[in-house]
């Protein structure tokens, strides 16, 4: 049976949860705990009495930066592939033709950069 | 290290005493699994303890000089205190997801640690998609921040996480813009790979190979790698100043030591990732003379290896000491209005220039 390179990653996936689990637990059983009382428990908010609750609604701007990045970190994830043979294409060592190649990819990263000139123009990236 | 292609002398003794090929495996990830251990734990107090270091002969203090040979069982004592500190969530707080967020937070840098190649044949795992792989698995980071401080039921643990999820997806383009130039001008995705292809002079190495993009490529990945590491003076998540602490702050004894083990770790392998991709990995600066190269080509590759994560984390350190925190929406605005439009030029720059 032949082991692939990614086998042995998953040993390393439970690896730092694990490492984590461990220390959680001994601190539990090591811990000294003190008396119980209300204060205790209280969320730390400096000192002051808490009130309410904290999943409080915020603001909507965090979800279009959300949005901004998914764009444009999938645009990375489509360039990969083909940047990683750009080298060849342009050698003209593949069967693909280097100017269209370097057509098309000017084309998409335009059309994303017009993306973003229209994110900045619209005032999304202005933080209040 | 010796899992399967790349040939190991440990791994191929293992291999020659244990005949069973799925044992000899298992033996044979236990032992890398070990050898990680031990670098990411082992270095961590280290680098604490040099953190301290710095820190205080930057503001003319001598920092830790009592416990053991100035200072140095410091940070021993300080994870005994942590130790033997009680574990326990605030009134409110979703418990399941309060304690797995220090559990995740540690997955990131120990699979990223797997793809670093440290010498010829010294690398857990050599995936042709290493560069994705790395950004992907970053992501871990992120995730863990939120959810803790969501779970926190504290406020401003809720709103430090929040900047930081904003800050950290953000950063994270340019991050892997900058490593897509690199991958774009080696031709290779792998780790190994794109150390092979600095061999070489130190003119060979990636910072230096092609003229002034190089050099800018590097400083963008310095910039956003510290956005990334969520270190001073991107530090908007944990500002003490204004958060008490962000997203950790309801964490106490080996859950808190969970976050700052993970920040610890990060800086190794984001300065690992920085001298393999730029800095020529394992290669020993060699300056064309002969006579000097024979020498520097005696030092083992993992110990130049080492010396270039040490000079990175360094560079990190004095940056953290000196620049002052900007506030949130300029942090955002030089992403999105400096950063990502340099990024997209550097790379359209660097086609052209391996187009023509």
């Amino acid at each position: 049976m032949q082991f692939s390179e990614y086998f042995i990653l998953v040993f390393f996936l439970f690896l730092g949860a694990f490492i984590a689990a461990c220390a959680i637990i001994i601190g539990k059983l090591l811990g000294f705990a003190s008396k119980d009382t209300k204060n205790k428990f209280a969320p730390y908010e400096c000192g002051m009495e808490t009130y309410g609750n904290a999943r409080i609604q915020f603001k909507v701007g965090y979800y279009l930066f959300a949005l901004l990045f998914l764009i444009f970190d999938i645009e990375v994830l489509f360039l990969f592939p083909i940047l990683t043979q750009f080298k060849m294409i342009m050698a003209g060592n593949t069967a693909l033709n280097p100017v269209i190649v370097f057509a098309n990819l000017t084309i998409f990263v335009t059309v994303l950069t017009f993306g973003l000139a229209y994110a900045w123009k619209k005032g999304i990236l202005k933080w209040e | 290290m010796m899992i399967p292609s790349v040939p190991h002398p440990l791994g191929d003794w293992v291999r020659q005493m244990i005949p069973i090929p799925e044992l000899a495996f298992l033996a044979n990830a236990l032992i890398c699994i070990i050898a990680i251990c031990a670098v990411a734990i082992g270095s961590a107090p280290i680098l604490i303890y040099m953190e301290r270091k710095v820190c205080a002969h930057i503001q003319c203090r001598l920092g830790p000089m009592r416990l053991g040979y100035r200072g140095t069982l410091q940070t021993i004592a300080d994870v005994m205190k942590l130790l033997f500190k009680e574990v326990y969530a605030p009134s409110g707080a979703d418990k399941f997801v309060f304690y797995l967020a220090p559990m995740i937070v540690l997955v990131a840098p120990f699979l990223v640690l797997a793809m670093i190649p440290f010498d010829h044949n010294l690398q857990v795992s050599n995936l042709s998609v290493g560069i994705p792989f790395v950004i992907a698995v970053n992501g871990f980071g992120i995730l863990a921040i939120l959810i803790g401080g969501w779970a926190s039921n504290n406020k401003y643990s809720l709103l430090g996480a929040l900047r930081s999820g904003a800050q950290m997806i953000s950063y994270e383009i340019s991050f892997a813009l900058v490593l897509l130039f690199v991958v774009m001008v080696s031709g290779s995705a792998s780790l190994m790979e794109i150390t092979l292809s600095q061999s070489g002079t130190i003119l060979d190495w990636w910072i230096f190979k092609i003229p002034v993009l190089g050099f800018l490529a590097f400083i963008m990945f310095f910039i956003s790698s510290i956005a990334e590491l969520n270190r001073a003076p991107f530090d908007i998540a944990e500002a003490e100043q204004e958060l008490t602490g962000g997203y950790h702050t309801e964490y106490n004894g080996t859950a808190f030591a969970m976050f700052y083990l993970a920040e610890y770790i990060n800086l190794i392998t984001i300065s690992s990732l920085a001298s393999t991709c730029f800095l020529g990995g394992f290669f020993p600066p060699l300056i064309g003379v002969e006579a000097v190269d024979t020498i520097l080509l005696k030092v083992p590759g993992f110990l130049w290896f080492a010396g270039k994560v040490v000079l990175m984390i360094w560079a990190y350190m004095m940056v953290r000491w000196t620049f002052v925190r900007p506030r949130v929406d300029q942090l955002m605005a030089l992403e999105w209005k400096f950063l990502l439009p340099f990024n997209l030029l550097l790379l359209a720059l660097g086609a052209v220039y391996i187009a023509f």
